[in-house]
């Protein structure tokens, strides 16, 4: 995104464009980062309803896809919260740059 | 218009209306309840903001996180802006300037916007009747500002206008019962939510959206930073915090109480308080008192609320669930 100077931004502090802030990639804040373990996944949704980060992927049919890195903070709520299968975590936290 | 279904799945399918790429902590509880609030509906929603975490994190400048129409102005006017914004509508459809949509007005504050330096303007606006929802998501500090207590913060915890230390061992009194405050207000409907109970506290909203009037819903959020707990536990904690009765789940809709939500087995107090920093002094032998005393006033007041509920025979609608 190119610079702006304030003579070019609208005035009254108003922002035109709803939704910007996913522009803004807050990735790059995760130390640890979450591993989906798709056999384990019993498809509940909780990880996607918990993130506050909005970076569990869905697809067209509702269903759990990958985790989007490009927003993920790596707080761990998604593994936390994630039943997995018969004791068995469907996301796992692993140290970033590993 | 019919009240959209709680299926996950479904929910799955919907365009978020709050977006990623905000600059909330990692592992707020914030956005949980921001996400859940406006996930739970279709209607149109226009959204007014207090200063506060929330606030200066979704929305800088050319960055914001919200696809709703959503405005700032001040810490203490989140409820007098959403009100007049509500009042204008209300004037234009009548002048058939605009076309009537059905649009819902809520507000979204903190619990220092909310509790203290808003409050006058909660309250004039709630009295005044406009058709509006009002969300507190409490995390019981000025958090944004580095940790001051608020009229929020429970009894005991250290802040760094409270600091636990050789003087004071953290925060000597009780927080203000703000959704009891609210319901003295006489309004349609009050409720207290968590969202780790995500499809309890959509379903108060679903309901507070069909309610005409000023409705308020006090949501608990818990802050990593200014609970000194971990990045992964919040909703772990919102969760503790129903379990041991520490944050209750009920409504208040035209006068009736109404516990939505009984933990089977009521934890100790102490499983909330152990994971936070924040109370760790609380569990130095000589502080013994203390954690006495937080588990009585929780006792208390879940006491109350249960004869309150019974009264009006909510109890047995709530075991139904
Ligand atoms: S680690 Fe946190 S931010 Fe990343 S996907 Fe899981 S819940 Fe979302
Ligand atoms: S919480 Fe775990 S089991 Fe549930 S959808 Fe997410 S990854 Fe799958």
């Amino acid at each position: 995104m190119s610079k702006k100077y304030w003579e070019t931004l609208p005035q009254g502090s108003v922002v035109l464009e709803a939704g910007s802030s996913a522009k803004f990639k807050t990735g790059g804040w995760r130390s640890m980062r979450p591993k989906w373990i798709e056999e384990n996944c019993i498809q509940c949704m909780f990880c996607w309803m918990y993130c506050p980060d909005m970076s569990v992927k869905v697809t067209a049919e509702g269903k759990r896809a990958e985790f989007d890195y490009d927003y993920c903070k790596g707080c761990g709520i998604c593994a936390l919260e994630c039943p997995g299968k018969k004791g068995n975590k469907a996301i796992v936290m692993e140290e970033e740059g590993k | 218009m019919t009240t959209k279904p709680l299926k996950l799945r479904e929910l799955a399918k919907g365009e978020d209306r709050f977006v990623h790429g905000h600059r909330m902590c990692s592992g707020c509880g914030a956005p949980i309840v921001v996400k859940q609030v406006l996930m739970a509906t279709d209607y149109p929603i226009v959204a007014s903001n207090a200063t506060g975490c929330l606030e200066v994190s979704s929305c800088i400048q050319q960055f914001t996180a919200w696809k709703i129409p959503w405005i700032h102005s001040a810490f203490e006017n989140a409820a007098a802006t959403i009100s007049g914004v509500e009042a204008m509508y209300k004037s234009l459809v009548k002048q058939g300037k605009l076309e009537d949509r059905n649009v819902k007005f809520v507000a979204f504050g903190g619990d220092g916007g909310t509790y203290d330096i808003g409050f006058q303007s909660l309250s004039g606006a709630m009295e005044r009747g406009h058709d509006m929802l009002y969300v507190c998501y409490d995390n019981g500090a000025y958090m944004n500002t580095g940790i001051q207590r608020s009229s929020a913060t429970p009894f005991g915890a250290n802040t760094t206008t409270c600091p636990a230390g050789d003087v004071i061992p953290g925060k000597l009194q009780q927080r203000k019962d703000l959704t009891k405050i609210m319901a003295a207000h006489g309004i349609p409907y009050v409720a207290q939510a968590s969202p780790a109970n995500w499809m309890d506290l959509m379903k108060k909203v679903q309901k507070a959206f069909e309610i005409k009037g000023p409705k308020f819903m006090n949501v608990i959020s818990p802050c990593n930073r200014g609970w000194r707990s971990k990045t992964n536990d919040a909703v772990a904690l919102a969760r503790l915090a129903v379990e041991t009765c520490y944050w209750p789940l009920y409504e208040i809709e035209n006068g009736v109480t109404k516990i939505t939500f009984k933990p089977k087995e009521k934890k100790p107090l102490v499983d909330f308080l152990k994971p936070q920093g924040r109370f760790r002094h609380m569990f130095n032998p000589e502080n013994e008192w203390m954690l006495k005393q937080a588990q009585e006033y929780v006792d208390n007041q879940w006491e109350r609320l249960q004869k309150e509920a019974a009264f009006f025979g909510g109890e047995e609608k709530a075991e139904e669930k």
